[in-house]
């Protein structure tokens, strides 16, 4: 018997307007700039600005070096526990899934309150280290998301034959580490990356409380003094994110793909 | 440094396991995930830390429950009180609408590109939150916005002039859905591709109408799955800041704002008051996701 597919058409229906007007409105509202006719005048005003450029590559580059951190973190961690001390793994796990318990805004205070100018580790004293403040607090945002990504990876491949067949061979565990485990589990840190990127490209909270030039504050001032760039970057934004979730289905498939062969 | 920070409970285990081990290569293992409990308890733990602690203690370092007393003020009280409200509706309303998104791509018989487009699309919506989003929202239903002038335009219709306005609690709860169902789908999809066929089928000889098979088989072993997922986007949208922030400025009072003002610029003049108002949210949010946890280990016996 084959059951009507009425109801589920309706649902994905509704789902799809709900979803795509607010996309097609701003997408129309960013094009509105110019009087009586439509241009990507705002496009243009955006991307002439020199504060947009500024706190765009700011925060691509803090990504990258919050990637670099987190899998520098979370890697090795990874690979111990579930080699050596798999008895540890639900107290990382619980640790991992504290940022999504802990509001953001929580952390950041505590941050503030903990590593001020006066305090036995000054982070916020002056910009390089809060830079470095950020990126870390970056870095546990992005745990849950990279933790559990490189954990999955590793659940895929045989971690212990590759250390003992690498340790046969006399390889030190640096060797093992980076030239053993690192490109086996290169597909689950990508995935891990991408998500990181595309948290840390929207963040606010975080960016705006420890007074770093980042794209969300950026946002936040263009969106409180102006009309029509807000929908242009918004639609920016969108595709920055759409293009990090892009890039992790390719990679996901590609490696699909590799393991059928 | 190293030694003086370094988390007490971390060694007990050590020597449970040493025996059966070669003991070189456990010390290895402890240097390898080190650095990692080190980064968790400085930017993590400790700064959440000093913050509970900060709730119980007066300006002078003295123990006290006064700033647990002082939250319990109109002005407090209410911020948290809209701030569960939105996070309720936008949680309830999108598992609602999430359920039967993800039924339909999962087991409602649509074609399957429509599935993986669908996911790959929750997954970017999903991310797509805070300040973009408020102007997505400002730009389709603020006052000069698409919908709003369609309206106006087709139908003569003002929402504006019946009572709608963008930066209420509608507004914030309609904002909210957009990543609050594609969370919904996100994690509720892989729970209902859980339900064997066979269940369905084995309903159905023993002559189960579809309503039945839902009430007495599917809904009960999905539930700790929905409730669950619920409390998570309750947890999602109690701790969000930036969309509020964007949208509606500070003329909204959750407690998130009032929080990032009282950061910002002492607005409740009491430092330790802020620590207790941070105290409350981490409780609030800890009871949900704790509560969510458990529903979830629950939800896998049935659904392997």
């Amino acid at each position: 018997m084959k059951r009507s597919t009425v109801g589920p058409w309706i649902a994905f229906g509704l789902g799809a307007l709900y979803f795509l007007i607010p996309l097609i409105a701003t997408f129309e509202f960013s094009l509105r700039m110019r009087r009586g006719t439509y241009s990507f005048d705002a496009y243009a005003v955006v991307f002439a600005d020199p504060r947009f450029q500024a706190s765009f590559s700011y925060s691509v580059l803090l990504a990258l070096i919050t990637i670099v951190l987190g899998v520098m973190l979370v890697v090795p961690t990874a690979y111990f526990i579930r080699l050596r001390l798999p008895k540890l793994a639900p107290l990382v796990e619980f640790i991992t899934l504290l940022p999504l318990v802990i509001p953001a805004i929580v952390i950041v205070f505590g941050y503030l309150r903990l590593y001020n100018s006066s305090s036995w580790l000054p982070f916020t004293s002056n910009a390089r280290a809060t830079d470095l403040l950020l990126a870390f607090g970056y870095v546990t945002l992005a745990l849950p998301y990279m933790y559990r990504a490189v954990d999955t990876g590793m659940r895929a491949i045989d971690v212990r034959t590759l250390t003992e067949a690498a340790e046969s061979l006399g390889a030190s565990w640096a060797t093992i580490l980076f030239r053993v485990i690192f490109p086996n589990v290169k597909v689950a840190i990508l995935s891990g990356a991408f998500i990181t990127f595309a948290v840390v490209m929207g963040e606010f909270t975080f960016a705006s409380l420890l007074d770093r030039p980042a794209f969300g504050p950026y946002l936040q001032l263009i969106g409180a003094n102006r009309a029509y760039e807000p929908a242009a970057l918004a639609i920016i934004a969108f595709l920055v994110t759409w293009a990090c979730m892009g890039l992790l289905q390719l990679v996901l498939a590609g490696a699909r793909v590799a393991r059928q062969r | 440094m190293v030694d003086a920070a370094h988390p007490a409970p971390l060694q007990a285990p050590l020597r449970d396991a040493a025996p059966p081990v070669v003991k070189t290569a456990f010390s290895w293992a402890w240097l390898g995930v080190t650095p990692f409990f080190l980064f968790a308890l400085l930017f993590l733990i400790l700064p959440t830390l000093y913050l509970v602690v900060g709730a119980f203690m007066d300006t002078e370092g003295n123990f006290t429950l006064d700033n647990i007393v002082n939250l319990f003020q109109p002005t407090i009280l209410r911020a948290y009180w809209i701030s569960i409200q939105i996070s309720a509706a936008s949680a309830i309303l999108g598992a609602l609408f999430g359920f039967f998104i993800a039924f339909a791509v999962t087991i409602g018989g649509l074609p399957p590109w429509i599935r993986s487009t669908v996911m790959t699309f929750s997954g970017v919506a999903s991310n797509f939150a805070g300040i973009p989003l408020a102007f997505a929202f400002l730009a389709t239903l603020g006052r000069t916005g698409l919908v709003t002038a369609l309206l106006i335009y087709l139908f003569d219709f003002n929402i504006y002039g019946s009572g709608f306005n963008l930066l209420s609690f509608w507004g914030l709860t309609l904002t909210y859905l957009y990543f609050q169902i594609p969370l919904m789908v996100l994690i509720l999809a892989p729970a209902l591709d859980g339900l064997k066929k066979e269940w369905r089928e084995a309903s159905e000889i023993l002559g189960a109408s579809s309503w039945q098979y839902w009430r007495y088989v599917a809904l009960p072993v999905l539930w700790p799955a929905i409730c669950g997922t619920t409390l998570l986007l309750f947890a999602n949208a109690f701790g969000a800041v930036a969309t509020a922030y964007a949208l509606t400025g500070s003329s909204l009072n959750i407690v998130t704002i009032l929080l990032f003002a009282q950061i910002r610029g002492d607005v409740l003049h009491d430092q330790h008051l802020g620590y207790a108002l941070a105290l409350g949210m981490i409780l609030i949010t800890g009871i949900t996701n704790g509560t969510y946890i458990w529903l979830r280990a629950r939800s896998e016996r049935w659904l392997r």
